[in-house]
């Protein structure tokens, strides 16, 4: 026990400053205002990898590592679509996890935002379009905001998730 | 009699491999010889020739004393059939029913439900055969899978997923359960597939590194080295050195860091936290060299055909080196922390247990492998370039369980972060990207690495015009998802997390 507190104190406080928001990263459609006025920056997230290489999912697991602290930010992942407010998604969509994510979009309460994450979740990336792959989230259920990169950074997992709760500055809630 | 091993004939390239074909009709006895000699299946696929040799092909990759020895089986067209083997290689159950799914090559006497293919696609449709047509358009359908019942007083199941609870992989686990304890698990995996071997041949000898790197992110070095050295077995070529020792350099890396991520993560499934914060702020620390080093902080692309994509200067080698010491000093401080908590051993001990002889019966790979007594590891087995000259220590632990996993982790870590250095001191200078000649196309060519989970193997066929004929990308965990099903066996439901996390599998490699 001594030698855990020990290593506690010895490597303190490391998280670090998050980024700011970047309008860009939303789509067309605009973000309701009630709905940022509704969470405020706290936000329940479900990440749902529907077929992605799992290089997304290394990098979504770091927003939890002391330097981006994301649970410090107020946001943290849930087991349940039923608690969740975003739906954070991974990969083309492969045709067997169709239903599956689908189904999981449905369970979420309203309101609900999803977010594209990697160049696969934005537009099918490498795998593209075929008999096993749907390409682009796009596709197959609404999408918010897309965060593009093959891994993408936590920086900019970041970034596209604090681009959504930001929302309402941006419309003036 | 002659050994079977005698009669292949060599193939060009960085692992010792060689090549034979087979009547069909002698296949059986062929594996049943394999096996009495002590080879292992380490890959099984098929493919369509019938715009070249006609009929169909089996391949067979086995690895034995010598190597890798790849067999392939002409099947006529009209019945592209031979006998189950799954009695003689346990782990070629779940490939035949793929190779099934995938070209209708089928294996007569096996299991006959469907593994890759869900419901996504018509049963008599088959995507890698050459003259398959564009699929008609289908509306996303459930599937009905015919899972294994277990009857009995007081049984019952427990289905969990494809979507889990967490930041994971999706497949299903069908739990058969009395009170807490597990009876029987089955595994139902496919959910992630997304055509990578029809996608590879639409695509360049050059651009596949690309696509075979994210056959499975976690282990991208390891694939996109094992790709290169099979194209570069096509074409007779060997990248520079100082690109082979930088290849090693990140497979290490890689190694290293999802070795720290699953540290963390054990701790952290069996009730402490603490270890996932200090691991996971050590693996930061290794991604972000890498970001100062190879340019990504998961450099997929840094591995390219005849060598790497670019060089390390002073100051990115600098960085590297700067970071090993501090590195080992703060996994030790953990290791002890660990070795010393007697809640974590408490959960670690005896849990999910593969015997030496289980693991040996199911043909178990790598990590896993080795803490059920196995030594099979490629780096020093057939030692390519670095390997030959940096003396690998073979790491083995006998206990089989989750303790055992947790220490061949750390265990290898620290050797890991030995090779680190010994491959920054002794880098050669030189070039770090060699010219490509044109690929051979009447032989496969073969890539193999030991990545961090396992054995990483690559099949590669060359078309005519420069094109990718047939790749096959096979990931270490087609051996190890059914020993899964196998350590769970006895176990509480609770403990099943801790006991996945212990061999870490990746669903994506596995699907493809």
């Amino acid at each position: 026990m001594l030698k855990t507190l020990m290593q506690i104190g010895r490597v303190g406080v490391v998280s670090e400053a998050p980024p700011a928001p970047d309008p860009a990263l939303r789509l067309a459609q605009a973000l309701r205002k009630e709905i940022a006025r509704v969470f405020g920056r706290a936000l329940a997230i479900r990440q749902v990898d529907a077929g992605s290489c799992n290089g997304c999912e290394l990098e979504i697991h770091a927003l939890n590592n002391p330097y981006y602290n994301l649970e410090g930010l107020g946001i943290k992942f849930v087991a349940s679509p039923r608690h969740a407010d975003l739906l954070l998604v991974t990969g083309p969509v492969s045709r067997h996890m169709e239903i599956a994510l689908k189904r999981t979009y449905e369970a979420m309460p309203e309101p609900k935002w999803v977010i594209a994450a990697g160049d696969c979740g934005c537009n099918g990336g490498i795998f593209g379009e075929s008999y096993a792959s749907r390409g682009p989230v796009a596709r197959v259920i609404p999408v918010d905001v897309q965060v593009p990169g093959c891994p993408p950074e936590p920086l900019a997992l970041l970034r596209g998730i604090l681009t959504l709760v930001s929302a309402a500055a941006d419309t003036g809630g | 009699m002659v050994s079977s091993a005698a009669r292949f004939s060599p193939l060009p390239g960085a692992v010792p491999a060689g090549l034979t074909d087979l009547e069909a009709g002698e296949l059986r006895a062929f594996c049943e010889r394999r096996r009495a000699e002590g080879a292992s299946l380490m890959a099984l696929w098929a493919s369509d020739e019938r715009d070249r040799v006609g009929g169909f092909r089996l391949h067979l990759a086995f690895l034995d004393d010598r190597g890798l020895q790849v067999a392939r089986v002409a099947l006529a067209e009209s019945a592209p059939e031979y006998p189950d083997l799954s009695d003689l290689f346990p782990a070629a159950a779940r490939m035949q029913r793929a190779a099934s799914d995938l070209t209708g090559v089928r294996a007569l006497g096996g299991d006959p439900r469907p593994w890759l293919r869900h419901a996504a696609w018509p049963a008599d449709w088959f995507p890698l055969r050459r003259d398959a047509p564009a699929p008609a358009p289908r509306e996303p359908q459930p599937e009905v899978y015919d899972f294994v019942a277990v009857a009995g007083d007081g049984v019952h199941e427990i289905p969990v997923g494809p979507v889990h609870a967490g930041i994971i992989e999706p497949g299903h686990f069908r739990f058969s359960v009395v009170g807490e304890k597990v009876l029987r698990l089955e595994e139902r995996l496919g959910y992630t597939h997304k055509g990578i071997e029809k996608r590879f041949e639409s695509l360049s000898l050059t651009e596949g590194a690309r696509l075979a790197a994210r056959v499975s992110g976690d282990s991208a070095a390891a694939y996109a080295w094992a790709y290169c050295m099979a194209l570069e077995s096509l074409c007779r070529v060997a990248p520079p050195p100082r690109a082979l020792w930088l290849r090693a350099l990140l497979v290490e890396r890689e190694r290293i860091a999802n070795h720290l991520g699953d540290l963390g993560a054990l701790g952290n499934d069996a009730g402490f936290a603490f270890g996932l914060a200090q691991f996971s702020r050590l693996k930061e620390q290794v991604l972000r060299a890498n970001h100062a080093a190879f340019g990504a902080r998961y450099p997929f692309d840094y591995i390219v055909p005849g060598g790497v994509a670019r060089d390390l200067d002073e100051a990115q080698w600098q960085t590297l080196w700067t970071q090993l010491l501090p590195l080992q000093d703060e996994a030790r401080r953990l290791r002890a922390i660990y070795d010393d908590h007697g809640g974590l051993q408490d959960r670690f001990t005896g849990c999910g247990r593969i015997s030496p002889e289980l693991a040996v019966r199911l043909g178990l790979v790598g990590l896993a492998a080795r803490a059920s007594g196995q030594t099979r590891d490629l780096r020093c087995d057939f030692p390519c370039a670095p390997y030959d000259r940096l003396a690998v220590n073979r790491i083995t632990h006998l206990g089989g369980d989750v303790a055992a996993r947790v220490a061949v982790r750390f265990d290898e870590l620290f050797e890991s972060l030995r090779l680190c250095r010994a491959i920054l001191e002794h880098l050669p200078d030189g070039a770090v990207r060699a010219e490509l000649p044109p690929a051979a196309t009447d032989r496969p060519g073969c890539g193999a690495v030991e990545g961090w989970r396992g054995p990483v193997l690559v099949a590669l066929e060359a078309g005519p015009d420069g094109r990718i004929r047939r790749c096959h990308p096979h990931d270490p965990s087609w051996q190890n998802w059914p020993a899964l099903e196998y350590a769970v066996i006895g176990n509480i439901v609770p403990d099943f997390p801790l006991i996945n996390k212990s061999f870490n599998l990746s669903y994506s490699g596995h699907d493809r």
